[in-house]
């Protein structure tokens, strides 16, 4: 699955989600793309070896001599099982059924047969499934912050490239890009912002606020 | 390690409390936990180890690095209320098959020793910008501005124990 990806989420990104420093909606396209891609599952590895590095030189902060102690009496005690996480299903890698609460899809019309269903959104981004039939265009658009797009079906191109499946591409605010969606299965994406899109016509910008897009 | 997760061995936790707790207490507090608050994500943490002990996999890392994991995860789960998105586990993920491939743990061993070395020899400012990048201080953006951070050094100096690493995990994912 993962061997013909080309289009890798960028180190700081990973790096961030090692850390815990990327936001909700972001960390669902890297958790996504992880799951598809064994490349990136090693270079976290990496990254959090580096955090590990990070906590072994960390300067020490004595703790209280009873805290062992403590521990050890609470060492037994019951816990609440975790949910256990959703696996894949179709196109949709275990993170995303995870966020969509185990859920298919559903799907809002935005107009020339683009659907998109919203899966979360908080002060620190925004996460959704497009879905574009073949040869369709994504409205043209700019973004404030970054946005991350991980093809789950189908691919799609712009001004930038081709974008397959497992693909992730990594848009910055001074991107305009207008993705045209491939020939052939309709193409779905999880795309995430971490600020709203600027679209660049004024019908979608009017739209804007009702879609949440 | 192995004789938590394998004997439940209460000695060699107590030899792994010795050598974590201090450290883990220095890091939540210089990653902004309040003192009063420290001993309890240490605590915490520590118990997760001892719950979780069955997962870990020292060919897929070393304990330092899955200790940090948990030490994240813990301070994150503090601030947010959503659980982070976490990766689909691999095939065998959730079943230590006993007889870890020593070939895999010591090349891992190895580069994590180097990663760590070059670290260690980096500039004070630098060495800064690391602390704070995995401490969680810094966002994407701001890691990617910072003028000589070794992210290239990171990815490649664990490269031969990846490599090998991302080899299994291909194999994995064929299953």
């Amino acid at each position: 699955m993962s061997a013909n990806i080309s289009h890798h989420i960028p180190s700081e990104i990973l790096a961030a989600y090692a850390a815990g420093s990327l936001g909700q909606a972001f960390s669902l396209v890297v958790a996504a793309h992880v799951s598809l891609c064994t490349e990136c599952r090693a270079e976290l590895a990496a990254h959090e070896a580096a955090g590990g590095a990070v906590l072994d030189n960390m300067g020490e902060e004595s703790v209280s001599s009873d805290l062992f102690a403590r521990v050890l009496d609470h060492l037994d005690d019951p816990v609440a099982p975790e949910p256990t996480p959703r696996s894949r299903e179709g196109v949709f890698p275990g993170p995303v059924m995870d966020a969509l609460k185990g859920r298919t899809p559903r799907w809002k019309a935005l107009g020339g047969g683009v659907k998109q269903c919203l899966i979360g959104g908080d002060s620190d981004g925004l996460s959704r499934l497009l879905f574009i039939p073949p040869n369709q265009a994504v409205p043209d658009h700019g973004h404030h912050g970054t946005e991350l797009t991980l093809v789950l079906q189908g691919g799609f191109s712009d001004e930038v490239g081709h974008f397959d499946v497992g693909d992730v591409e990594v848009a910055d605010a001074d991107l305009d890009h207008t993705p045209v969606a491939d020939p052939g299965p309709p193409c779905i994406v999880l795309a995430a912002t971490d600020a709203p899109l600027k679209f660049n016509t004024f019908l979608p910008r009017l739209l804007q606020p009702l879609f949440g897009i | 390690m192995l004789a938590i997760r394998d004997q439940r061995d209460k000695a060699a936790f107590a030899k792994l409390f010795d050598h974590y707790a201090a450290r883990l207490k220095g890091f939540v507090m210089r990653a902004g936990a309040p003192k009063a608050q420290a001993e309890d994500i240490v605590q915490e943490v520590m118990l997760t180890v001892w719950r979780k002990a069955h997962l870990f996999d020292p060919e897929r890392a070393q304990v330092s690095s899955w200790i940090y994991q948990i030490a994240r995860n813990r301070q994150i789960d503090v601030i947010r209320k959503e659980a982070r998105p976490v990766p689909e586990a691999l095939a065998n993920e959730d079943e230590s098959d006993g007889e870890p491939d020593a070939g895999q743990v010591i090349a891992l061993e190895q580069e994590s020793d180097k990663l760590r070395q070059a670290l260690e020899k980096l500039a004070p400012a630098q060495r800064e910008m690391i602390e704070r990048a995995y401490l969680g201080e810094l966002t994407h953006t701001e890691i990617r501005e910072a003028t000589g951070l070794p992210l290239g050094t990171i990815k490649s100096r664990i490269r031969l124990g990846l490599e090998r690493l991302r080899h299994e995990l291909k194999d994995l994912r064929q299953e």
